[in-house]
Parts: structure tokens; sequence; C-alpha cells
């Protein structure tokens, strides 16, 4: 049972990327918020295991709150979710040592990535 | 005339934002392809504004001329998609997506084709998401040039007067290394606004599906 962070700046996208998550893992608890700093005092508060960023928010966009997640929890599995799948974005999300998801996100796609952050979890502990 | 208006909620204007947010971000990666350079989105922004007022956005930043490539919509939602900019980025944009490989002549030569080519993918791109999205389709025209201001662009279309409520979104663009930049914009006539409300609660509903109870906050 893990505890899942999910940030986008539209409900909507909340929405649609808990339905899969429920569909993948109905057991892990969500904690969600719609910026960056909301997202910090989350973090800091609730420790979540895993996050999932979306890209073009107001504010700070993913890749800024990725590079300070990380910096906080370097052990952290993180993935940016975004439609703006261009070349520089992803390479810049690979750079700090996340996951490219494509949104909107598939369950497939979703699952992938769940298993990689599963095991890497499982490893430390 | 904005009695008339149908009221779209906060989660509603939401899901259009966030629809938009995709279409054009796929318009982006096209561009981004055919430029070979990446381009720089803000966040979008919808709002119901005159005419006028939508006219007044597009051209407040750029005193100059702008060149815009407009399609039309038809289906069950209608409207206008435009990708816009200033005229003097023009030829730096057929420059950039030719790769330098073409003398001037032949650019000023090719502007208007390649322009028209250039939207036709960007505003495909961006329409045919959004319409995915909304599991509708929709009939998208052959590209047209147009060439003025922003209130020629508005103002041009309108059967009726320049105040008349609009549905207008918005998101601006930036290729930084070649200093171009301008607007993805899509109008919607007011009419359109009702069928627009029904797709997306459509698509919230699909969406929203078995998780309602259960989202922990």
């Amino acid at each position: 049972m893990y505890k899942i962070l999910i940030v986008d700046d539209s409900k909507l996208a909340r929405m649609s990327i808990a339905k899969v998550l429920s569909t993948l893992q109905p057991e892990w608890s969500r904690i969600e918020a719609s910026n960056a700093d909301e997202a910090l005092a989350l973090f800091t508060r609730e420790q979540p295991d895993i996050a999932l960023l979306d890209f073009n928010m107001p504010g700070r966009d993913g890749l800024a709150l990725a590079a300070e997640l990380c910096a906080l929890d370097p052990r952290m599995p993180l993935a940016l979710i975004s439609a703006n799948t261009q070349d520089e974005i992803v390479a810049r999300t690979h750079e700090i040592g996340a996951a490219f998801l494509a949104k909107p996100v598939t369950k497939r796609a979703l699952a992938d990535f769940l298993s990689g952050a599963q095991l890497r979890l499982a490893a430390e502990t | 005339m904005l009695s008339s208006t149908v009221v779209l909620n906060e989660l509603e204007i939401d899901a259009l934002t966030e629809m938009a947010n995709i279409g054009v971000s796929h318009a982006a990666g096209s561009l981004r392809n055919m430029v070979g350079e990446q381009v720089l989105l803000t966040v979008p922004s919808v709002a119901i504004v005159s005419r006028s007022e939508a006219a007044r956005v597009v051209g407040e930043r750029d005193a100059d001329k702008l060149v815009a490539v407009h399609q039309a919509f038809v289906g069950d939602i209608s409207g206008r998609a435009l990708l816009i900019f200033p005229e003097a980025n023009s030829l730096e944009l057929v420059r950039a997506v030719t790769k330098g490989e073409l003398p001037l002549e032949d650019i000023i030569e090719l502007e208007q084709e390649a322009v028209a080519e250039i939207g036709n993918i960007v505003l495909n791109g961006c329409l045919a998401s959004m319409a995915n999205m909304l599991q509708r389709s929709l009939t998208i025209s052959l590209p047209e040039i147009l060439r003025g201001t922003g209130r020629d662009f508005f103002d041009a279309s309108a059967a009726a007067g320049s105040e008349d409520a609009v549905l207008f979104l918005y998101i601006n663009f930036i290729v930084k290394q070649r200093d171009i930049s301008g607007y993805i914009a899509i109008i919607m006539d007011l009419p359109a606004m009702a069928s627009l409300k029904t797709l997306i609660r459509e698509l919230i509903e699909r969406t929203n599906g078995e998780v309602k109870a259960d989202v922990a906050h």
C-alpha cells in the first residue's frame, strides 16, 4: 500500500489520473494538489511514496516541481504527465530521473510506471 | 445578448481548459517537429468575451500587422481556429521550417503556401485531439490566410455586431531561438455553447466514472 501524490492544475486531469489509478491500485491512498506550492506543503505533511506531476501549470511547472521534490527525497519515484511530448521536455524529464507519461494517461503506461516504482520502493526497504 | 449565455460551471471550464491544453500541446509538438526547436507554451486561457475584446487581446502586444491562418470547424460544435503571429515573423517561420536550405527569393515565393500548411498541421492537430476527447468528429475547412489586425480577424466573419459574446480560448507560443511568437486561438459563437456544454458534461462523466466517492484529499 502506497500513498500517491497527484499534482495538476486541472481537476478534470486529476480525476482522469485518479480513475486509471483506482482501477490499477484501488487500495492505494491518493492526495491531490493543484500547484507546486500546494504540492510541497502536502509532501512535507503527508510524506507520499510516489508522485505524478502535470507539466504545464500556472506558477512553477512540473519540471521545476520535480527537481524540488527530487532534492527533498531523491528516492521517490516521479512521473511527469503531459500532452506536451516535445523532445526537449521528455529529455529534461529523464535528466531529472523522472519518467515521462503522455496525457491523457493510459492504463498501460501508468501500470508500467507503477510496476517500476514499486520495485524501486521495495528494493529500498 | 449576454442574458442568453449558457453558463459553464467551474468544473466545466476546467475541463474545457484542460481539453484545450491537451489539444494545443499536441499542436505544439507538430510545430516543434517542423521548426526543429522547442516551442514554449503558456497556460491556456478561456473566457467569454465580446468579439472586440477578443480582438484587443490578440492585438494588444503587437501593434504591427498580423498574419492568421484560419480554419472553420463544423460538427456538434462549430467555430473557428486561428494560428496568429506578427507578419514580421512569417518569413522566419518559413525559414525555420525549410531548415535554412532555401534562398530568400524562394522563401518569399513559398511564404503563402508554407504558412497555410504550417497552420493546417498545427490547427488540425489541436482540433483533432479536442474532437477525440469529446468523442465527436469535426469537419475542418481548408486553411485560409488572413492579413490585418486582431479586429479584422474576429469581426470579419461576425454575422452580427462586434459586441456579440463569444467563447474565446487562447494560448501563447514562443520559439525562443527564432524569436517567433504568436497565438493559437479558438473562437465559438454562443449558439454552439449549449452543445459544447453537453459534450463537456459527457466528458466529465466519462472521466469521473466510478471514482466519484473515494477521492481522498
